[in-house]
């Protein structure tokens, strides 16, 4: 229909023209007829192609170029919006690592702590023990030894003596007498030497 | 040259004398300068339009601004309605700002000084709005001319003040254009004229009103297509909507 409207209106226009023009002359060259015809034809021929060229291939492409910028601007702050988003959700991750993973470094430090020390007392009890059984058997042997010592040195005393009164003498001593008489002695300064 | 500061509207033939029935169609200077202006707009806007990158070069901004102007100016006078207009619009108000502008260079040729030009815009503008108002509204156009909540005793009055104001709009359109057109550039031819006869030692004055001269009919080139543009979008929002 506006292809229709605009053909009329042509028409219209130059028809009326076309018969319109009277002569007139004078100082202003407008004024002058004789080549109003001329523009009336050229104005048409010339604004009729720019318009037709304008409206049929410039100014289309010029709305898809303005409403692709407008469409991909706003995608952009679409996608924008959304990096937005994600990226403050990936810092939030991030934190919640990082303090996951702070408290996990304290768990492990405590538990090896823990452990550490379990360990050691352990280890000390066993240490403990070791010792305690060391010093048990250690007493027991000293505590035997204490207890044989006696009649080792009254053995050696009784062989020493028979030894030296075979000399002094000059003749058997009979043993029996000499190991009554350490015996005794031994009985007498026993807990001189091995006082509890 | 010539003093005279009417002679740079002189229309002359360009080439051979063309005759169809013993009408003259003959190329002439103004011809010649309708189609610089209409080659100027199609390169300019073609330029602008070829390439579709997001960040425009300088020629795509001049093209999607011009665009987004008189998008505006007609969503603005003639609402969503005159949208289809958008392009005969666009092409008018682009070929009177390109031959008001080219006829500011020095030696060419202003085609809009011409009163049968803009006057025979102004009447294709009128013809063409008043046949979209019949065919939009019927004979019901015609209430256009009866305004509402007038009183009944002045009713005959204002039909006859609004059926002269809507006939005299081509005229009013046309005028306006040619007028401004004209009597800026024989301004400006005058003063150009009295700075050759004043010479050297006088000629300053008027040099330098010249030179204010031209920036300001620069100014009148643009506004003059403006005005031309938007008065065309509030005669088609009258036709589009009918308010009265």
């Amino acid at each position: 229909m506006q292809r229709k409207i605009v053909l009329l209106t042509f028409v219209f226009s130059t028809l009326t023209f076309w018969n319109g023009y009277s002569a007139e002359s004078g100082g202003m060259p407008q004024l002058n007829p004789e080549f109003w015809i001329s523009q009336i034809f050229w104005l048409i021929i010339s604004f009729g192609i720019l318009f037709v060229i304008l409206s049929k291939f410039i100014l289309p492409k010029i709305r898809n170029n303005i409403e692709l910028r407008k469409s991909q601007i706003l995608d952009n702050i679409e996608t924008a919006e959304k990096q937005k988003v994600e990226s403050e959700n990936k810092l939030k991750d991030y934190e919640n690592l990082i303090l996951n993973s702070k408290n996990e470094a304290k768990n492990y430090f405590n538990d090896a702590r823990k452990k550490i020390i379990e360990d050691i007392n352990k280890k000390r009890l066993l240490l403990e023990d070791d010792l305690n059984k060391e010093i048990e058997r250690t007493e027991k042997e000293v505590i035997d030894l204490i207890d044989k010592a006696p009649e080792k040195i009254n053995r050696i005393a009784i062989e020493t003596s028979s030894d030296l009164m075979k000399l002094l003498i000059g003749e058997d001593v009979n043993n029996s007498s000499i190991s009554a008489i350490v015996e005794d002695l031994s009985k007498k300064n026993k807990l001189k030497y091995y006082g509890n | 040259m010539a003093t005279n500061p009417m002679h740079q509207f002189e229309v002359y033939r360009i080439g051979p004398e063309i005759k169809i029935n013993h009408i003259d169609i003959s190329f002439t200077n103004a011809s010649l300068f309708m189609i610089i202006s209409s080659i100027a707009i199609l390169l300019v806007f073609n330029l602008g339009s070829s390439k579709k990158s997001i960040i425009p070069n300088k020629i795509q901004l001049i093209a999607e601004l011009s665009y987004s102007f008189i998008s505006k100016m007609i969503s603005d006078t003639a609402g969503t309605k005159g949208k289809p207009y958008f392009n005969l619009i666009f092409s008018l108000f682009m070929f009177v700002l390109f031959c008001n502008m080219l006829g500011m260079l020095p030696y060419s040729f202003t085609v809009t000084s011409h009163i049968i030009v803009t006057f025979v815009l102004a009447a294709f503008i009128f013809i063409g709005v008043t046949i979209i108002g019949f065919i939009k509204h019927g004979l019901g156009y015609l209430k256009l001319f009866v305004p509402s909540g007038v009183p009944l005793i002045l009713l005959p009055l204002i039909v006859v003040i609004e059926v002269i104001s809507y006939l005299s709009r081509p005229v009013s359109l046309s005028v306006r254009l040619f007028a401004n057109m004209m009597a800026g550039h024989t301004m400006m031819k005058v003063f150009g004229g009295f700075v050759i006869s004043l010479g050297i030692v006088g000629g300053w004055l008027p040099l330098s009103f010249s030179v204010a001269l031209t920036g300001l009919e620069i100014l009148v080139a643009f506004l003059q297509a403006y005005v031309f543009a938007i008065l065309t979008c509030i005669y088609l929002n009258d036709a589009l909507n009918l308010h009265h």
